[in-house]
């Protein structure tokens, strides 16, 4: 396992779009790194960077301390996860696993042991004289794993690999990379657009917006202390309310947010803050209340224990904690 | 007569008036290509001499055929045929191949390539033989006079009229190919001639092909550039099949005796274009899949 | 990776166009030059062989007689093929795959394999070297294309129109006058280019039904020029050019249709 140093790298497309923009970024040996982001922000662009599936304009690329910047990706020693699994579709599944450790030269007695071993810890065994086309979705997904785990590589890339999932396989393929994380100790470097998924997996995560890095680092740390507005609002599901900071503090600029969950409903007197409820969503453990501020209309989320009677058009007063508010001035 | 089951919901268009539209159609094609395609095999089975119209038009069962066996012109002719067949479609192949690929990584000049199409597709055969005819006759060695000389101009100019189509089907069948495959090749360490090798040529195989039987099916039945180029000299020496059927109709007026090898060449297209239908109609299947 | 390729791509335009180009550019020079690669770009440029093309052979015919037939044909296998295609594209029976099987097989027929009985029948009907002698045979060729290129484009036209108009009371004439027809014109009129172009440089049928140069197509006119005592390439490939004008014309004219046209399953070659 390597570590991987992303040196002041950019990517600028021939037209002038800046894919990614100056990032540096040190992934630890054996860390587990997710690289989220909306679409544009460069995410996948700077794993197929590190990849080598494009070049950097400038900066440098190093894995384990190897300078790797004008290698090609078959000189890496990297494997990837493709979000369409990218299966040779012509060849059989042990032909898909063999394939890399063919191409680097592999002993044929020493692959034959190694895809079947892998095959095998993967549950996919019994499939390796079948096609892709004859596989589930599921079952793909645990080949294109395969065919990077008996690669034995140096880091795993993972680009947006459950996106093309339904959301229960999403979780159970969830779990076993995290798990097989913790088995391998590999160096991972996964990409996703999914916030939550970002949180559940990474032990540390890395926002990305319009090419650049928003903020860096545990997933805890992002969301108990988020850098900036935009990372305030991206981790966190119902998103971080922002209002305007004038709304509590008389003559304070800029704005302030606090999350769905830090908000209690109250009688109207009880506080200077008062809304009305506009909708009220169940998902059976909580509540969440769709508000409008009274005093500027603005739309305000809250979380609300699952049993507690709140009717829509009612009024109702908004207790905030204070040690719970992010103020940014955009 | 059994009532058609079938559907239609145009109201005026009843199956009465539904066949009346078809029927014309039908009928012509019965008339000029059904009635004389049979007529020939039927043809084939005569003696039939235009120079010699006192001998009537007897029956004499397959004896043109036992001729055709023997025939040594024919010999000659099927062998040119089959000559020139593996010779221009392994040309265009290839350079089609090429052209295909270069095609598919540029990342514009699309439109060129589609001009380039049409061009050699507008250019009427005849031309493109007589301008090849005059860039050849300009040299100091006589190509035309040389029985295996001969045959270079005319691979080249069925080359430039064909090789721009076979380059557009391979492109389509080209581009097919998820470009996802080349990344997950190049992590797994395969060179370009690897990745060529293991995940290119595999997957355009069904294109590759139905390229293949395409073309040979045309050139099987080759004519315009080799009468324009050669006439089919020196001599008889670059003389197709299509072409000798032809002299021996036209020229030498045996209408029976050309039936039979008419009806020679359609069961050799016959049979090539049922093979195509079927590699053809596969990869649609397989590409459903 | 990308400079081999943008290398190739030139090329490949260079060695398309180049005896193009040098055909052109050879109408233009005086006999006596012609073989002088150097004299070809360097002029003197003469109109010479184009005079000699219509004023002494008479090159008007031939292309008189190619518009002619070609026209004719198109007209009919439009029409006929059209009205066929139309029927075949919205009634649905068991006969039909058949029948477009058929018509496609039709298309595969080896042109050689029929000149002998075209030839026979013609003769005895008396059209042999006239224009419906032509015509007649191209329609072995042509029907097929039209009915096919037609019965794929009718299908992919929603037959919500045509039934409105039922609705409203109209005829099946009435509807494929005035709402068939003209919706379908993009279609009509591709398939008519097409079949234009395949009759303009159709060679072996005008060969085998034609006697003399009143009624030779253009590129029979251009296959058995004869000179008097050598073979004059100049005016050769004056005819060249004009032989190609048209339908060079009408591919940059029509281009996306054309393409369109092929790729619906013509590419015939």
């Amino acid at each position: 396992m390597a570590s991987i140093t992303v040196d002041r790298v950019s990517r600028i497309f021939p037209g002038g779009h800046a894919g990614v923009r100056d990032v540096s970024l040190e992934v630890a040996d054996g860390e587990l790194v997710v690289l989220v982001g909306p679409s544009g922000s460069g995410k996948s662009t700077l794993l197929r960077l590190i990849a080598g599936l494009e070049s950097a304009t400038s900066g440098r690329i190093l894995i384990d301390g190897r300078d790797a910047t004008n290698a090609p990706p078959q000189a890496r020693d990297l494997a990837m996860v493709f979000q369409s699994y990218a299966l040779y579709p012509h060849k059989t599944v042990r032909e898909n696993l063999a394939f890399g450790l063919r191409m680097h030269r592999v002993a044929p007695r020493e692959i034959d042991l190694r895809v079947q071993g892998v095959a095998e810890s993967l549950q996919i065994g019994a499939l390796l004289d079948r096609r892709p086309a004859q596989l589930s979705g599921g079952q793909r997904q645990r080949v294109a794993l395969g065919r990077a785990i008996v690669r034995e590589p140096k880091a795993f890339l993972f680009d947006e690999p459950l996106s093309n999932l339904d959301p229960a396989l999403r979780l159970d393929t969830r779990a076993e990379i995290a798990l097989l994380h913790r088995r391998l100790g590999a160096t991972m470097i996964y990409v996703t657009h999914d916030q939550e998924e970002a949180m559940k997996l990474g032990q540390r995560i890395v926002i990305l917006k319009d090419g650049r890095i928003e903020q860096a680092g545990p997933p805890l740390e992002i969301y108990r202390t988020p850098a900036t507005l935009f990372a305030a609002r991206f981790l966190g599901s119902p998103p971080m309310n922002i209002i305007d900071a004038s709304l509590l503090e008389a003559g304070r600029r800029g704005v302030v947010g606090f999350r769905p969950q830090d908000v209690t409903l109250t009688e109207v007197e009880r506080t200077g803050l008062a809304a009305t409820v506009a909708l009220v969503e169940t998902v059976g453990s909580e509540q969440h209340v769709h508000l409008r501020l009274d005093a500027d209309d603005t739309r305000v989320i809250a979380v609300a224990p699952p049993d507690r009677t709140i009717p829509v058009d009612s009024r109702v007063g908004l207790t905030l904690r204070r040690d719970r508010l992010h103020y940014f001035t955009p | 007569m059994a009532p058609h089951i079938w559907r239609c919901k145009i109201q005026g268009l009843t199956p009465g008036r539904g066949w009346l539209l078809i029927l014309p159609a039908l009928a012509a094609i019965a008339l000029v290509a059904i009635a004389p395609m049979a007529w020939t095999v039927w043809e084939s089975l005569h003696l039939h001499d235009l120079r010699m119209p006192w001998l009537g038009r007897p029956f004499i069962g397959i004896d043109n055929y036992v001729e055709a066996l023997s025939d040594v012109r024919l010999r000659g002719a099927v062998l040119h045929t089959a000559g020139f067949v593996l010779l221009s479609v392994t040309v265009e192949l290839l350079l089609g191949l090429v052209f295909a690929l270069a095609m598919s990584r540029a990342l514009r000049g699309r439109g060129l390539i589609r001009v380039i199409v049409l061009m050699s597709w507008a250019v009427p055969t005849v031309v493109a033989a007589m301008i090849w005819r005059f860039l050849f006759e300009g040299s100091a060695f006589n190509w035309f006079a040389d029985p295996a000389a001969a045959w270079v101009p005319i691979v080249l100019a069925d080359a430039w009229k064909m090789t721009p189509f076979v380059a557009l089907l391979l492109l389509a069948g080209l581009e097919s190919i998820d470009p996802s495959l080349y990344d997950a090749a190049r992590m797994d360490g395969a060179s370009d001639w690897r990745q060529f090798r293991e995940i290119t040529l595999p997957l355009l195989r069904p294109a590759l092909l139905v390229a293949i039987l395409f073309r040979a099916l045309d050139a099987f039945r080759v004519f315009d550039v080799i009468y324009v180029l050669t006439g089919g000299g020196p001599g008889t020496s670059t003389e197709p099949i299509s072409l000798y059927t032809f002299n021996t109709l036209l020229q030498h007026l045996r209408f029976g005796y050309g039936s039979a090898l008419s009806v020679i060449i359609f069961a050799v297209t016959f049979a090539l274009a049922l093979l195509y239908i079927r590699v053809a109609g596969r990869t649609l299947l397989e590409e459903r899949a | 990776m990308t400079r081999w390729t943008t290398r190739l791509a030139v090329g490949a335009i260079i060695i398309t166009a180049f005896p193009l180009v040098w055909m052109v550019l050879a109408s233009f020079t005086p006999e006596s030059h012609l073989f002088e690669s150097r004299a070809l770009w360097r002029g003197p440029f003469v109109a010479d062989h184009y005079r000699a093309l219509f004023d002494e052979r008479n090159f008007w015919i031939p292309i008189r007689n190619s518009l002619i037939v070609a026209a004719m044909t198109t007209a009919l296998a439009v029409t006929l093929g059209g009205a066929c295609a139309y029927a075949l594209a919205r009634m649905r029976f068991r006969g039909r795959y058949t029948i477009l099987a058929f018509v496609l097989a039709v298309s595969m027929f080896p042109q050689i394999s029929l000149v002998a009985p075209l030839y026979l029948l013609l003769r005895e009907a008396g059209l042999i070297n006239t224009y419906p002698g032509l015509v007649l045979p191209y329609l072995t060729f042509a029907m097929p294309l039209t009915i096919w290129l037609l019965v794929g484009y009718f299908r992919q036209l929603p037959p919500d129109v045509e039934e409105a108009a039922a609705m409203d009371g109209a005829g099946l004439t009435r509807t494929l006058v005035e709402i068939v027809a003209p919706l379908a014109w993009p279609g009509i009129a591709t398939t008519a280019i097409l079949t234009f172009v395949y009759c303009w440089n159709e060679f072996l049928f005008a060969l085998s039904f034609t006697l003399g140069p009143e009624r030779y197509t253009v590129p029979v006119a251009i296959a058995l020029f004869r000179g008097q005592y050598q073979v004059p390439w100049g005016q050769i490939l004056a005819a060249a050019v004009v032989a190609t004008l048209p339908v060079i014309v009408l591919v940059v004219l029509f281009q996306r249709r054309i393409t369109q046209g092929l790729t619906a399953g013509a590419v015939k070659g």
